[in-house]
């Protein structure tokens, strides 16, 4: 094997004006990336604004002080990159990946727009319509549209930070003003709320220098004070019917909650080997009695986090099980087959084949996800972000590694029937 | 840490540099724009540096197969893509159709062999941190995966095990078999699913790429004796290719792989896809999805091969009208109009052919001007040629998009496997920034001309007729 030497380590640094910044050397291809995470998702967008942080995140590519409108994305791929940005439950990225001879203009384009944004009446208008055609694309106009991710949260929550839909719904993104935007940036966008993140073929201490030169006088603004999302455990078994024009066949989907990644991530680490040992892989339990062996089922999967992205959310995170299912079989016929696995896996715990397969696959995804730099660097803003600990992804495999088969064990007996929320989805036959 | 910026804040800052500062926020958007200094110069690009040489290996094996080794170590992976050309084979039938049969053998290729069942294959996989799976299209089967690269002798041997072993059981195809039936329900309840069968109707009609989701009733008569039949006669060596990408040493590893494959052999060669007919141009067809909220475009015309003297131009014409977010195309039906999220143009290469591709999504009520705008773009781009600057920047971000995804084993594994089964040497993707950079501005725009332009193309638009065929009418170009 000729494996390269390991790249030089990570730099973090905090300016005056409080943004924590992060530097990672890797001269591996000619490419930077730069990003920026903001600690803000749309668990905090405020009630009567549903899909706000969204909304919000198109905004900040319609022009800054320095860029017109279009400019941002111009000087991106005019220079030979790429960009894009994406709004979770708990936090909002941006990104670029470009050559390295770019590197200035990156840290540039992200320092401009976090200085001062431009955000007129005419491109909230226009952009409150891409949105809406972007809902129709992905939840309004297709089968299992949501499917878990807006369809579930408001079965298992009960607060509306938790509950509501991140998307949005259309009367409320038709309502949002300028003023509004306004407002939303100078809560949640202050430098000391984000995360910026350098990556790539580059000399850390030029970066660090340009980093200075260009965010050192975004001005300092009062760090968001961020509330607690924490909701008590579910005291019963909570079921709803969601009728799916476009679906053909039925569906559920069962959440959990899992224990608070911040206080006790060997407990959620071994929900995520959990949910691996149960459908990542033809020979993972369910794949082989739900799918292969019984015919129940044409599609499942298990795992952490709404988007099935461990570690990418703070408490409370869902465990959450999706399946399509044959007619013949009812949710609740599909929800005991799962339960009996569980219930052997909660006994038993998994074998010591299954762990070693789990955790070789685990080191393998996590250095083919590392392989492209633009997952390695929203990786380390994200963790630092969340966990306050931007080795969080590399550490991983060794961490997963650690989990015992007692742990999982554990893990399948806290997925209990008394205390979850189950959406089942029933074809509507329309459209 | 923190100290002292190099810059002090203070000096060009709107507000003052105090940690403690603040009242809570008040300003209103504008004065959120502007700061005292006004607005900044964008900085020049500073210098490129060189990406490495790749090392790597290439041959054809005495059975047929062409194995290329490349050697790419930032991490301790291997990615593995086998590419066998897949169109049914001449004078070969079994009982149930190709597209059919294709379909229930990749679902079955990994469920058994003689030496493995399907539980055990997957744990030896699993053992090495190795994912295998197959799909297969009109015109080829892909078996793709990847390994710890330590791990690369037990996925070579699986490879071997499941090409020349595998015994598709009769209790796995029948189970896959059912399955593939309520996928493919799930998959025809997507619109865009649903456009792109209709799209390819109209426009390779006859062809077996207008076909490439089997019918139900194609699949339910599948049999194990059908598949294990095609097994036999089309998963062949000769004519395929596998590509290994990662952390190896070329030499040794094809050497590995002509030990562990020795013994897959035919007399048959792989099937080439015939060649797609020539695209003619006819009117958009009205395609009915009744009630849908919203409706498909799909526009198509003839294309340009990669390997023409005249595609690097094509490129980068396709570029400045839909190939990437600063496009015509985007800039007016997306960032000024907020007629659809995503409105994009691109050049599709096949071994059978080339064809060039224009798609959106829209709302219902805003179907008819989403058409209107996109046919206006295709006709403005002939008539109003790209300018020094569209070109420009389309060259700029064809080179750098190129580089960045060949910055990781899986894209350059990937771009592999589509390039060189298309005629192209692997060379190809390393000397193709020198092409873009000597393609003239002029060459561009002629390509342009000779591309685009509404009358060149047909297509359809899929949506609820009931709503949208009176004013699609009204607009011309579109047949209901």
């Amino acid at each position: 094997m000729v494996h390269a030497a390991p790249p030089p380590a990570l730099r973090s640094l905090v300016l005056d004006n409080g943004l924590r910044v992060l530097i990672a050397p890797d001269p591996s291809a000619p490419v930077i990336a730069v990003s920026v995470h903001y600690d803000v998702g749309f668990r905090s967008e405020p009630e009567g604004r549903t899909g706000f942080a969204h909304l919000f995140e198109h905004l900040m590519f319609q022009g800054s002080e320095s860029l017109a409108k279009l400019e941002h994305f111009r000087v991106v791929q005019s220079s030979g990159g790429v960009f894009n940005g994406s709004t979770h439950p708990d936090y909002t990225d941006y990104f670029q990946v470009l050559p390295s001879a770019a590197l200035e203009r990156a840290i540039f384009l992200e320092a401009d727009r976090m200085r001062a944004p431009k955000i007129t009446a005419e491109n909230l208008a226009n952009q409150v319509e891409v949105v809406k055609e972007e809902i129709r694309l992905n939840v309004h106009n297709r089968p299992y549209g949501g499917l878990p991710w807006i369809l579930l949260p408001p079965v298992l929550f009960d607060t509306f930070p938790n509950a509501h839909n991140g998307y949005g719904d259309f009367s409320h993104l038709e309502q949002a003003s300028v003023d509004d935007c306004a407002d939303f940036f100078d809560t949640w966008y202050a430098p000391a709320n984000a995360v910026l993140t350098v990556a790539g073929d580059l000399d850390p201490d030029v970066a660090e220098a340009l980093v200075r030169k260009h965010f050192g006088d975004v001005p300092v603004r009062p760090e968001p004070v961020r509330a607690s999302f924490a909701e008590p455990q579910l005291s019963s078994e909570r079921w709803e019917v969601h009728v799916d024009a476009h679906a053909p066949l039925p569906a559920v989907a069962v959440g959990y909650r899992l224990p608070d990644p911040a206080a006790d991530l060997p407990g959620y680490l071994a929900a995520v080997v959990l949910g691996a040992v149960l459908t990542d892989s033809d020979s993972s339990r369910l794949q082989r009695t739900l799918v292969q062996r019984d015919g129940l089922v044409t599609d499942i999967s298990a795992g952490c986090g709404l988007f099935g992205e461990p570690l990418d959310a703070r408490d409370p995170d869902p465990f959450v099980v999706t399946a399509i299912h044959s007619p013949e079989a009812s949710a609740r016929q599909v929800l005991d087959a799962v339960d009996a696995e569980i219930a052997t896996l909660a006994a038993d715990g998994p074998s010591a084949v299954e762990l070693a397969g789990v955790v070789a696959r685990w080191r393998a995804g996590t250095h083919r996800s590392r392989d492209r730099l633009v997952s390695r660097t929203l990786e380390a803003g994200a963790s630092e972000l969340l966990f306050g600990n931007p080795h969080l992804s590399a550490e991983l495999p060794d961490l997963v590694a650690a989990v015992t088969p007692e742990q999982v064990a554990a893990a399948a007996a806290a997925l209990r029937p008394d205390a979850r929320a189950v959406l089942e989805v029933q074809p509507g036959g329309a459209a | 840490m923190s100290r002292t910026a190099t810059e002090p804040a203070s000096r060009t800052a709107a507000e003052p540099a105090s940690r403690t500062a603040a009242e809570p926020a008040s300003r209103t958007a504008a004065q959120i724009a502007t700061t005292e200094t006004g607005p900044r110069e964008l900085p020049p690009l500073g210098t490129q540096s060189a990406g490495a040489e790749l090392v790597s290996s290439d041959a054809v094996l005495e059975n047929g197969l062409r194995v290329l080794v490349v050697q790419r170590a930032t991490v301790p992976v291997v990615e593995a893509r086998l590419v066998v050309p897949f169109a049914e084979p001449q004078g070969f039938t079994t009982g149930a159709p190709h597209v059919g049969t294709a379909e229930v053998l990749a679902a079955t290729l990994l469920a058994g062999t003689a030496r493995r069942d399907r539980l055990a294959l997957d744990t030896e996989l699993a053992a090495v941190g190795a994912e295998v799976g197959a799909s297969v299209d009109p015109e080829r089967l892909v078996v793709g995966g990847s390994v710890l690269a330590e791990g690369l002798p037990v996925l070579l041997d699986v490879l071997a095990d499941v090409l020349t072993g595998a015994t598709h059981p009769t209790e796995e195809v029948d189970s896959e078999r059912d399955r593939l039936v309520e996928r493919l329900e799930v998959a025809r309840s997507q619109p865009g699913v649903l456009a792109r069968e209709a799209v390819l109707r109209r426009s390779l009609a006859g062809h077996p790429s207008a076909h490439e989701v089997p019918e139900v009733d194609e699949v339910t008569v599948v049999t194990a004796e059908d598949v294990r039949a095609l097994h036999a006669r089309a998963v062949v060596p000769r004519g395929a290719l596998l590509v290994l990408v990662g952390d190896v040493e070329p030499e040794a590893v094809l050497e590995q792989v002509r030990t562990a494959l020795a013994g897959w052999t035919s007399e048959h060669s792989a099937t080439v896809l015939s060649p797609w007919p020539t695209i003619t141009p006819a009117p958009t067809l009205l395609v009915d999805r009744a009630g849908a909220v919203q409706s498909q475009i799909r526009l198509v015309a003839q294309g340009v091969s990669r390997s023409d003297a005249g595609y690097p131009a094509a490129q980068l014409a396709n570029l400045v009208l839909g190939g990437y977010f600063s496009s015509r195309l985007m800039e007016n039906v997306r960032e000024d109009k907020g007629y659809t999220y995503g409105a994009s143009s691109g050049l599709d290469a096949s071994q059978a052919g080339q064809v060039l591709t224009v798609e959106l999504d829209t709302s219902r009520e805003t179907t008819a001007a989403a058409l209107m705008e996109t046919v206006y773009e295709l006709s403005r781009v002939v008539l109003v040629p790209p300018t020094d600057a569209e070109i420009s920047s389309a060259r700029q971000y064809a080179i750098g998009a190129l580089s960045i995804s060949l910055a990781t084993q899986s894209g350059l594994a990937s771009t592999l496997s589509r390039l060189v089964p298309l005629g192209l040497e692997p060379s190809w993707v390393r000397e193709h920034p020198a092409r873009l950079a000597a393609t003239t501005d002029d060459e561009v725009r002629a390509a342009a001309a000779r591309m685009f332009g509404p009358g060149r193309f047909t297509g359809i638009v899929q949506g609820d007729a009931a709503v949208l065929s009176d004013v699609l009418v009204a607009l011309g170009g579109v047949a209901v």
